[in-house]
C-alpha cells in the first residue's frame, strides 16, 4: 500500500564511474551540431510575403545557382544558439584576469540605451538636421575623452584600437610630410615589449621599425631613446602604463627628448584604465593616444568585437585629423565630411564611427562621473596589487616584488624543472572555472603571465582566485603534472589540435562526399 | 660533402658549389609543429644573413637566414604538402632550398659539427 | 557605486595586505606635480535613472527611420531584424565573452564563426571567407593591400561606381603606404571603359556591384581582362541582400570579394558598428587579413573549432603581418549569422525578391513624372533619380514632409559635378503608403 517513489538518495552513497551517454551530452552540457547538419534548404524561420508578380529589372544578372545554405525555424534557431552560448566563458560568468584586455563589467544599462530607436534606427546619411542628438553623443563623448586626457582634439572614427593606432600614425606621417620631412623621417621606435599591433601599424604605412630594449625594471630608458633618436626618426610608440603593468616613470623626459629631436610621441592607450582621473596623458607630453572604448570604457567584447578606438590628438597633430568630425556652430552641430582645403589626411572608414559603442561608453562615463572613474582606476590598481602581494611568495615576478599598476606580471622562472609550462598552468586554471590570464605576452619576459583583475572584481572573488592559484602553484611545485599537462579535463572540449588546424585548414563546412557504392 | 652550421641553427650541406640549406634538429624542436614553409623563387639572389625562407609553427613565424650567399637553384616543394617533414627529418628530407654558392669562403666563418655541438651545450 | 564591489573596509584591508598606507602610494611613479588633485571639469556620478534621462533626451532629438517613409541607403540599409536575433546577441555568454583565444571554453563563439565563414563563402560563391572585418570600406582597403602582396604590384584601379567613401578610405591608406590609385570618374550609367585602364602595372581592379548608383554590373569581362594582365579583380558590395537574387561575384571571376554585411542582422546605428565580409580563393588564403576559424579535433577526438593560420596576424608576425587588425566584428558577425540562419537560402531569396519588387514598384510610379529621370537600366533595390533642381535641397524639402527620400550624391562626392542626383533605396519595410508619400513629396518639391 505504500506509494514507493523510487530509490531514496543518501549522501555518501557513491555511484560507480559515470558511463558514456548515447547523445554524448552530459546533463546540461549539450553537444550541438552545425546548422548545415541540422537545417534544411527549404526551411526558413522568417515569414516574408512573396511579392505579387512583377517585371524584374535585373538585366539578366539573376542568380541561377543555389546558394546552398539551409535555414532553421525560430525554435530550432533559439536552441542552436542558446546551446552554443553555454559553451562560452564570459565576464558575466567569471573573472577574466587577462592582462592588457581590461575585461571589466559591461553594464546592461548601456545595452538598453544603445537600443533606443533614436540611436539604433538612425541612418548615417539622413539629413543632419534629423540627427542632431546623435551628433551630440559624438560631441559629448569627444569632450569627455579630451578632458580626461587634456588633449585639444580627438578623432572619433577609428573602428578599433589597432585602427586608432593607424589613425594616430597617419596623422604623424601627414604632419611630417607637411614639414617637408616625409622622405627622411621614416623610422619609428618601438619598445621590445610592445603589443604586436604597434610594429604592424608602423610597417603598414611604410615606416621601418627600430626596437628599443627595456631596462631591468621593464621600463624604457630615456638615455636609450636619446641614443636611438636621429633625423630619420618620425616617432616613438610607447604604451603607458606599459605592457609589463608599470607606469613609465621617465615618460615626461622621453617626450622631451623625442620632441627635441623633431619627432612625435604616439601613446598606445590600451592600459589607460589604470590612470583615468589620476593623471592626464596630455600632461605627460604625448602627441596622440588611442583609447580602447571596449577596454577602458566598458563596451562589451562580444566574442571578439566590435571595438572602437578614438584617438586624442595634440595641437601639433590636430590639423591633420581625418574626416569626419563634429563642429559646434552655436546650438547647431555640423558633421564635416569633406576636408575643404584643410590638411586632414583623409578618411579612415565609411560613415562616422562606432556610434553604438559611443552611446555605451558615454552612458558608462555618465554613470561613473569623474569621481567614479577615478575610484574605478584606484580599485583596478588596488586589485592588481592585492593579487601580486598575495602570490609573490609562490610565483616569480620578473621585476621584483614592487608595486604595479592595474596588472601584475609574473614569469615562469618559478616553474623551472617542474615539467609544467605557463601554457599547462593556464589550462589547469580552466578546470578550476577560470579563464586563463594573458600568457606569453609581453615577449620580453619568459613564459609571461599577465594578470589584470579590473575594478569589477569583489574581494571575495579575488580571494577565491588567489587561493586557487596558490593551490595550483603548490601543486605544480609538488610535481603533480597530470593536473596540468592534460588539462583541461572538464571543459566542453579538451585541448584542441591546433597543428592540424593549421596544416590542413578546414575553414568552412562542405557536404560530406557520398560513399561510393562498392562494385559487386 | 661538407656540413656547416650557423648560430641561428641553420645548416648548409655543400656538394661542389651547391649548398643545401635547412634548419637543425634543435631549431625544429624549439619551433614546435611546423605548419607552413614559405620558400623563395628559383633564381632569387640571397646574401649571407638574408632571408632564405620563413617557417611557421602554430604560434610563431621565424625567418630562416641563409648561412651563405648565392642564387636559389631548387626549392623543396614537398614541404608545401607535408610541412611536418621539417620536424621529422630536418637534416634530410626536410631541406628548404639549394643555392649555387657565390662566395664559398663564407663557409669558413661557420661552425663545423663539433663546434655546433659545443655551441648547443652553452644554450 | 553600483559597478564597484569593493567597500571602504575592504579597501583598507587590501591596502594593508599590499603594505601601502594610502592608494596614492601605488601611483608613486606618476610624476608628483602632474597628479590630478582637483576633480576634472566633468559631471559627477549619476544614478541609472539620471543617465537614462540624459541619453533619452539626446535620442529624442533624432528622427528614427521607422517614424517616417524611409528610402535612405548608400551603404547602410533599413531592414527588418527578427526579435530572435537581438535576444540571442544579448545572452551573457555571447555579449560579454572575449576573443576565443582559449578554444576549450570558447566553442560557442568559434562554432558560430565557422558557420559565419561558411555562409559568407556560399553567398559570395567563393572558396573561403574570414571571420569578418570592421566594415565594408576598411575591408576594401585591406583587399587592395592583399592584391598588392599577391601580385607584387602597387597600383589599384577604382571603378567610378565605387561608393565614394570607400574610395576615400582606399585612397587614404594607399597614399600613406605610397601606393598608386587610379580613380575613375563617377560612372552614373555603368558604362565606363575600365578595361582600357588595366596595364602590366595594375595589381587590382576594384568594382562595386550593385554600385553606389544602384547599377548592376557584369564583372566577367573585367575579370578576364584583369587576369590577362596578371591583375586581380576585387568585387565590392554594400547591400548583401542582393546576393540572394543576383549573380554572385564568385561566379563572375572575382579573386577577392569584400562588402558590407550590415543589412543582415545589424541595425543602422548611425553608421556603426557594422560587419565587413571578406572572401577569396583557396590559393590566396594565407594572404587574407583578419581572423580565421578552422575545424579540428580535441584530445578525445571530438570535433572542435579554433582560430587558425594566426601566423599571418599582428600578434605573431609583428612588422611582417598581413595587416594590423586585432578585433573582428564579433557580435555584429554573430547577429549576421543568426539572422542568416533564420533566413536560410529560401528566406533570403524571398527577402531579396521583396526588396527588388518594391524598387520596381516605386520606379513604375515615378515613370512619366516631369523633372524626374530614372538613370538605371538594371538595379536591385537601389536606383538613382536625376531631378530638376538641387538634389540636396529636394531631400530637405521631402524631409519636411516626413519622407527621407534618399541620399543626394553630392553629399558623398561634392565635386563630382552631379548636384542633381538622388540615390533611392527600397527595402522590404517600404509599403504602398510609403511609396505614395514619396511620390507626393517629390512632386511637391519640383
Amino acid at each position: 500500500m505504500l506509494n514507493s517513489q523510487g530509490r531514496p538518495t543518501r549522501a555518501g552513497a557513491a555511484s560507480e564511474k559515470a558511463h558514456e551517454t548515447f547523445t554524448g551530452n552530459h546533463a546540461l552540457q549539450l553537444e550541438e551540431a552545425l546548422i548545415f547538419e541540422t537545417g534544411r534548404l527549404e526551411v526558413t524561420g522568417v515569414d516574408i510575403d512573396e511579392p505579387l508578380p512583377f517585371t524584374s529589372a535585373l538585366g539578366g544578372l539573376e542568380r541561377t545557382s543555389e546558394i546552398g545554405l539551409p535555414g532553421l525555424s525560430e525554435p530550432e534557431t533559439m536552441r542552436h544558439y542558446v546551446r552554443l552560448s553555454q559553451k562560452n566563458y564570459a565576464i558575466d560568468s567569471g573573472i577574466y584576469p587577462l592582462g592588457s584586455c581590461t575585461m571589466k563589467h559591461n553594464p546592461r544599462l548601456n545595452e538598453r540605451l544603445a537600443r533606443l530607436p533614436g540611436f539604433a534606427d538612425v541612418h548615417p546619411l539622413q539629413p543632419q538636421s534629423t540627427a542632431q542628438g546623435a551628433l551630440a553623443v559624438i560631441a559629448d563623448l569627444a569632450h569627455w575623452l579630451m578632458t580626461l586626457t587634456n588633449m585639444p582634439a580627438v578623432a572619433m572614427s577609428p573602428k578599433a584600437g589597432a585602427h586608432g593606432e593607424l589613425c594616430g600614425m597617419m596623422a604623424i606621417k601627414a604632419a611630417i610630410a607637411a614639414k617637408g620631412e616625409g622622405a627622411t623621417r621614416n623610422v619609428v621606435l618601438v619598445p621590445e615589449s610592445a603589443h604586436g599591433t604597434n610594429p604592424a601599424t608602423a610597417a603598414l604605412i611604410g615606416f621601418q621599425v627600430r626596437a628599443i630594449p627595456a631596462r631591468e625594471d621593464g621600463t624604457v630608458d630615456p638615455v636609450q631613446v636619446q641614443a636611438a633618436l636621429g633625423p630619420e626618426v618620425a616617432a616613438i610608440m610607447l604604451t603607458n602604463p606599459n605592457t609589463c603593468g608599470l607606469f613609465e616613470k621617465d615618460i615626461v623626459e622621453i617626450a622631451r627628448v623625442v620632441h627635441d629631436a623633431g619627432a612625435y610621441f604616439y601613446c598606445d592607450g590600451a592600459n589607460f584604465t589604470a590612470i583615468v582621473g589620476k593623471v592626464r596623458p596630455g600632461d605627460l607630453g604625448i602627441d596622440a593616444m588611442h583609447i580602447n572604448l571596449h577596454k577602458t570604457f566598458s563596451t562589451p567584447h562580444g566574442g571578439g568585437g566590435p571595438g572602437a578606438g578614438p584617438v586624442v590628438l595634440s595641437d601639433r597633430l590636430a590639423p591633420f585629423a581625418p574626416v569626419p568630425f563634429v563642429l559646434r556652430e552655436g546650438s547647431w552641430l555640423r558633421l564635416v565630411e569633406h576636408a575643404e582645403g584643410e590638411e586632414s589626411f583623409g578618411r579612415m572608414t565609411a560613415f562616422h564611427g562606432q556610434m553604438g559603442m559611443f552611446v555605451r561608453a558615454l552612458a558608462y562615463m555618465l554613470s561613473h562621473g569623474s569621481d567614479g572613474l577615478k575610484q574605478a582606476s584606484e580599485d583596478a590598481v588596488l586589485n592588481a596589487n592585492y593579487i601580486r602581494a598575495s602570490l609573490a611568495d609562490l610565483m616569480s615576478l620578473p621585476f621584483g616584488n614592487r608595486p604595479c599598476m592595474h596588472e601584475a606580471l609574473f614569469d615562469d622562472v618559478w616553474l623551472k624543472d617542474t615539467g609544467i609550462t605557463t601554457l599547462d598552468f593556464a589550462k589547469a586554471m580552466i578546470d578550476e572555472g577560470y579563464h586563463p590570464m594573458t600568457m606569453y605576452f609581453p615577449l620580453v619576459v619568459h613564459g609571461a603571465m599577465l594578470i589584470e583583475p579590473t575594478e569589477s572584481e569583489s574581494k571575495a572573488s579575488l580571494d577565491l582566485f588567489i587561493a586557487t592559484l596558490r593551490d595550483l602553484a603548490l601543486s605544480a611545485r609538488n610535481g603533480e603534472t597530470e593536473r596540468f599537462t592534460n588539462a583541461p579535463h572538464f571543459a566542453p572540449r579538451r585541448r584542441l589540435d591546433e597543428t592540424r588546424a593549421a596544416r590542413q585548414p578546414i575553414l568552412k563546412w562542405t557536404p560530406p562526399q557520398p560513399v561510393a557504392q562498392a562494385a559487386e | 660533402m661538407t656540413i656547416r652550421y650557423s648560430k641561428d641553427h641553420e645548416y648548409i650541406s655543400v656538394d661542389g658549389d651547391v649548398g643545401t640549406i635547412g634548419i637543425t634538429d634543435y631549431a625544429q624542436n624549439a619551433l614546435g609543429d611546423v605548419v607552413f614553409v614559405e620558400l623563395p623563387s628559383v633564381g632569387k639572389a640571397i646574401t649571407k644573413g638574408g632571408e632564405a625562407a620563413v617557417v611557421e609553427s602554430v604560434k610563431a613565424a621565424s625567418e630562416v637566414f641563409s648561412p651563405a650567399s648565392g642564387t636559389v637553384v631548387e626549392v623543396n616543394s614537398d614541404l608545401e604538402a607535408t610541412p611536418s617533414t621539417v620536424n621529422e627529418d630536418p637534416a634530410g628530407k626536410g631541406w628548404f632550398i639549394k643555392i649555387k654558392l657565390s662566395n664559398p669562403s663564407e663557409l669558413d666563418e661557420l661552425m663545423d659539427d663539433a663546434a655546433y655541438q659545443d655551441f648547443l651545450k652553452t644554450l | 557605486m553600483r559597478y564597484l564591489p569593493l567597500t571602504d573596509v575592504e579597501r583598507g584591508d587590501m591596502l594593508a595586505k599590499v603594505g601601502a598606507a594610502h592608494i596614492d602610494e601605488l601611483f608613486a611613479d606618476v610624476p608628483h606635480e602632474l597628479r590630478l588633485k582637483a576633480p576634472l571639469d566633468l559631471p559627477r556620478r549619476k544614478t541609472e535613472l539620471d543617465v537614462e534621462r540624459a541619453l533619452a533626451r539626446l535620442s529624442n532629438r533624432n528622427l528614427p527611420a521607422a517614424a517616417v517613409s524611409f528610402f535612405v541607403g548608400c551603404g547602410a540599409y533599413k531592414h527588418h531584424i527578427p526579435a530572435t536575433v537581438d535576444h540571442l546577441i544579448q545572452r551573457s555568454e555571447f555579449l560579454t565573452a572575449y576573443t576565443p583565444y582559449q578554444p576549450e571554453i570558447s566553442q560557442g563563439t568559434l562554432q558560430t564563426l565557422f558557420e559565419f565563414q561558411t555562409q559568407v563563402a556560399a553567398l559570395t560563391a567563393m572558396d573561403v571567407a574570414n571571420a569578418s572585418m570592421y566594415d565594408g570600406s576598411t575591408g576594401t582597403a585591406e583587399a587592395v593591400l592583399m592584391a598588392h602582396r599577391i601580385t607584387k604590384r602597387r597600383k589599384a584601379i577604382l571603378s567610378g561606381g565605387l561608393h565614394p567613401q570607400y574610395g576615400d578610405v582606399v585612397r587614404t591608406l594607399s597614399h600613406m603606404a605610397s601606393d598608386d590609385v587610379v580613380s575613375m570618374p563617377a560612372d552614373i550609367r555603368a558604362d565606363e571603359d575600365i578595361i582600357a585602364e588595366i596595364d602590366d602595372a595594375t595589381s587590382c581592379v576594384v568594382v562595386q556591384t550593385p554600385d553606389v548608383f544602384g547599377n548592376l554590373r557584369d564583372l566577367t569581362k573585367i575579370a578576364e581582362a584583369a587576369h590577362a594582365k596578371g591583375a586581380l579583380l576585387i568585387a565590392v558590395f554594400t547591400e548583401v541582400i542582393s546576393l540572394g537574387l543576383i549573380k554572385p561575384p564568385g561566379e563572375m571571376g572575382a579573386d577577392i570579394v569584400v562588402g558590407e554585411g550590415q543589412s543582415i542582422g545589424n541595425a543602422l546605428s548611425f553608421g556603426g558598428p557594422y560587419v565587413g565580409l571578406f572572401a577569396t580563393r583557396s590559393k590566396y588564403v594565407r594572404q587574407m587579413p583578419g581572423r580565421l576559424c578552422g575545424e579540428t579535433v580535441d584530445a578525445d577526438g571530438k570535433r572542435g573549432f579554433v582560430l587558425t593560420l594566426s601566423t599571418r596576424e599582428q600578434h605573431i608576425r609583428r612588422d611582417k603581418a598581413t595587416s594590423n587588425i586585432c578585433t573582428n566584428s564579433g557580435l555584429c558577425c554573430l547577429a549576421f549569422t543568426i539572422h542568416m540562419t533564420l533566413l536560410g537560402q529560401t528566406g533570403l531569396r524571398r527577402l531579396a525578391r521583396a526588396n527588388h519588387a518594391n524598387a520596381v514598384a516605386l520606379a513604375e510610379m515615378l515613370q512619366g513624372i516631369p523633372g524626374v529621370e530614372l538613370l538605371n537600366k538594371a538595379y536591385f533595390n537601389e536606383f538613382t533619380l536625376r531631378v530638376k533642381g538641387n538634389a540636396a535641397a529636394v531631400i530637405e524639402k521631402m524631409a519636411a514632409r516626413d519622407v527621407l527620400g534618399g541620399v543626394p550624391f553630392s553629399r558623398l562626392a561634392p565635386h563630382s559635378g552631379y548636384d542633381d542626383l538622388i540615390i533611392v533605396a527600397n527595402t522590404e519595410v517600404n509599403t504602398d503608403e510609403d511609396r505614395i508619400a514619396f511620390v507626393s513629396a517629390l512632386k511637391g518639391t519640383l
